[in-house]
């Protein structure tokens, strides 16, 4: 009786139904597409992380940069070329000088407190880093050497030449071209892959660095920047004015993310050619388990107090550009509208329900006076409303699904940076790409230091998902159908007759 | 049997109390059919809501057999509605979504009767009223007289040993009503029902065994 009684009522009642369901289907879509968008914006904000930080990396330690010393340079320092620099062809002269330098606006320190980490409780792995700049000055400017041979004095006595135009530079009338190229350069250990940027990298081409690695002029590069360079394996790269050979490529492996940096060198040599000997710029610390993470955060601050020590969380305050609008618009727009758009879906529900209850008046008191129950009644109306609810669930589900379908069919691509601020020591690990070795001028490497990744928007259908759309069903059906169950069960046959005679 | 002692109702209307029933003493032996007239307004309804153990009385007592209505909880009045009085009313009051059959079974669900045994009796209940060939159709479907009779059929299909009908021919035309009310007389005279018949019109009233007027809550003997 009660399926049969359900089921013509719901047949009979097909308008009622179809706007609770057609309410209902709108708000659960709506908040599926917003909790799946807002899943992948947490994934995408999670990629762009895991490209700088790599995967794995719990907590990460750097040092806030001091302002430099007196008379100590801020920059790369100063590119000095001798008298006898360059080579020279004819009435040119091509210089080129590279120097590696710590990143602007990080701070390296001692590789002691690597250990220091190493013997914290809970702490599983850390390995140290030194994010490093490489910036090349290179150019061709006229024979001044031939000038000189001539003497300016003997110019005078042979009269009338001195002071004539210069021959030779880049345009043979005297003229002098510059470029200044820069890279990132992060040295690490070959032996500690496990945790740090390389834990996030997959191999392109060649091999990565090994353990036996370490002391050797071997650099593995970022695939793309090495696209964008001209470079391939089997190839040599100056790296502070050591020649590297190039054993290998990596991609990462979030997609469409670059990795942590354009070169990746051992360590050692890295500390050696900066002049950096025994200093690290970052120790990327992984925690025994997700549950230590906080005591680990505070031991480590204990032990090293002139440190920062930043957590995934922290980290992810710090990804900024359209993909922190995006987390912010979803956070805040979506949730509030979906929110509003459930509670409008669920008054709907319950509003109609007690419409229908209302007009049911005589229905309810006839069925009263003939013996049955007000649990009989409630679970009646409750049960009508919850099938109303799961209708409406189902349609909610094909429609979020195809909402989700489209946001992933058009697959907007977010920007975000990390980096900025909340772990200054790694801004020199930022990627950059092609863009970052192209940007030609003697700050660009430096000032895009920050690690802007693009990554696309992927909003991924999960359990949870479908377990919101199916609850929400089930929740405005059964709220619904108390609230007009109450309503029915507090008729009094009596009253209920009479108020109809 | 019924007896009502000293039987009062009032209600609140707008703050103001009105006395519906006022110390009303009547006794209805099993098996008899009486019929209650009496001005719009007068107490008829609610008389009916006693006997019916829709409502209970302000003050005094009502017994049902062993029953005593008046203090039992809501419960124990459905329970005694569900097994022992039919209702008859003058909307019909068929739920306009099921079919004439499921509307009989709506008054064997309380009792718990299984599905089978609810349709067997559902459509004997119909064919006792000359709608066996009515069973699947919808209210909408059926003339005034054909749903009053599916709701006499409702009332009967559990066996009760009373049957309380509010003006069950105030909505009929003349023909029709004789119709209901020939239907009536035979079922209360085959099944030996108590059957108390709410009525404004005479010649209904005039087929009773007894005649009971009320007016200003207070009721007579015709």
């Amino acid at each position: 009786m009660f399926i049969t009684y359900l089921r013509r009522e719901l047949a009979g009642r097909r308008r009622q139904t179809a706007i609770i369901a057609i309410g209902m289907a709108l708000a659960i879509a709506l908040v599926m597409i917003v909790s799946s968008v807002s899943s992948g914006v947490r994934d995408a904000q999670a990629s762009v992380l895991d490209s700088v930080y790599g995967v794995g990396t719990d907590l990460t330690v750097s040092e806030e940069p001091a302002a430099p010393a007196e008379g100590e340079a801020a920059g790369p320092g100063r590119f000095e070329f001798g008298a006898d620099a360059g080579t020279t062809e004819g009435d040119s002269t091509a210089i080129s000088q590279s120097r590696l330098t710590a990143g602007f606006g990080a701070s390296t320190f001692d590789a002691s407190a690597l250990e220091t980490v190493q013997g914290i409780d809970g702490v599983s792995a850390a390995s140290a880093t030194l994010a490093l700049t490489n910036t090349t000055f290179e150019g061709e400017l006229p024979d001044f050497a031939q000038r000189v041979e001539g003497g300016p004095s003997d110019e005078v006595a042979e009269g009338g030449e001195a002071g004539g135009p210069p021959a030779g530079g880049f345009d043979g009338a005297g003229g002098s071209a510059f470029d200044v190229n820069s890279f990132s350069v992060l040295g690490l250990d070959p032996a500690a892959a496990a945790v740090g940027p390389l834990s996030s990298v997959e191999l392109d081409e060649g091999r990565g660095l090994e353990a036996s690695d370490a002391g050797q002029a071997v650099a593995v590069l970022d695939a793309s920047y090495a696209t964008s360079a001209e470079l391939a394996v089997g190839d040599t790269i100056d790296v502070g004015g050591t020649e590297f050979e190039i054993v290998g490529t990596v991609t990462s492996t979030s997609a469409d993310a670059a990795t942590a940096a354009d070169v990746y060198i051992p360590l050692d040599l890295a500390q050696q050619i900066a002049g950096l000997d025994g200093q690290v710029s970052d120790i990327y610390v992984q925690a025994e388990s997700a549950d230590r993470i906080d005591a680990v955060q505070a031991d480590l601050e204990e032990a090293l107090p002139d440190a920062t020590v930043s957590t995934q969380a922290d980290l992810a305050a710090s990804v900024s550009g359209s993909l922190a609008t995006a987390s912010s618009l979803i956070a805040n727009l979506g949730l509030w509208l979906s929110l509003a758009v459930l509670v409008a879906a669920f008054l709907i529900a319950i509003l109609f329900t007690i419409q229908g209850v209302t007009r049911r008046t005589r229905e309810f008191g006839t069925l009263k006076a003939i013996g049955w129950s007000n649990r009989r009644i409630v679970g009646q109306v409750t049960g009508e409303s919850l099938v109303q609810g799961l209708i409406g669930g189902a349609a909610g589900l094909a429609l979020g699904l195809a909402g989700i379908w489209v946001v992933n069919f058009i697959a907007p691509t977010l920007g975000g940076s990390a980096g900025d601020g909340a772990a200054p020591g790694v801004l020199a690990a930022g990627p950059q790409g092609g863009d970052g070795a192209t940007a030609g001028g003697p700050f660009g490497g430096r000032l895009d230091t920050a690690a802007a990744t693009e990554v696309v928007l992927n909003a991924p259908v999960t359990v949870s998902v479908i377990a919101i759309a199916i609850g929400l069903a089930v929740l405005g059906g059964l709220l619904a159908g108390a609230i007009g169950g109450w309503r029915a069960a507090r008729l009094r046959p009596a009253e209920a007759l009479r108020s109809v005679a | 049997m019924y007896r009502l002692e000293h039987v009062s109702k009032t209600y609140t209307q707008s703050k103001r109390q009105v006395a519906a029933l006022k110390d009303v003493s009547l006794t209805i032996p099993s098996g008899q059919l009486v019929a209650i007239q009496g001005p719009t307004g007068g107490g008829k309804s609610t008389l009916l809501q006693m006997l019916g153990a829709l409502d209970r009385p302000s003050t005094g007592s009502i017994t049902l057999g062993e029953s005593e209505l008046s203090h039992l909880p809501d419960r124990k009045l459905g329970g005694i509605r569900a097994k022992e009085i039919g209702f008859v009313f003058q909307g019909f009051n068929l739920i306009p979504t099921l079919t004439a059959q499921e509307n009989v079974e709506t008054a064997l669900e309380p009792l718990g009767v299984s599905g089978e045994e609810r349709r067997r009796r559902a459509l004997a209940a119909l064919a006792s009223v000359s709608l066996a060939d009515r069973a699947g159709h919808v209210p909408g479907e059926l003339s005034g007289g054909q749903q009053q009779r599916v709701a006499i059929a409702r009332a009967l299909v559990k066996e009760p040993e009373v049957l309380l009908a509010d003006e069950p021919t105030g909505n009929l035309d003349e023909e029709t009503r004789d119709e209901i009310m020939d239907l009536l007389e035979g079922l209360w005279r085959d099944r030996g029902l108590t059957l108390v018949i709410v009525t404004h019109d005479s010649a209904i009233a005039k087929r009773a065994e007894r005649r009971l007027h009320i007016k200003n809550g207070t009721v007579t003997e015709r």
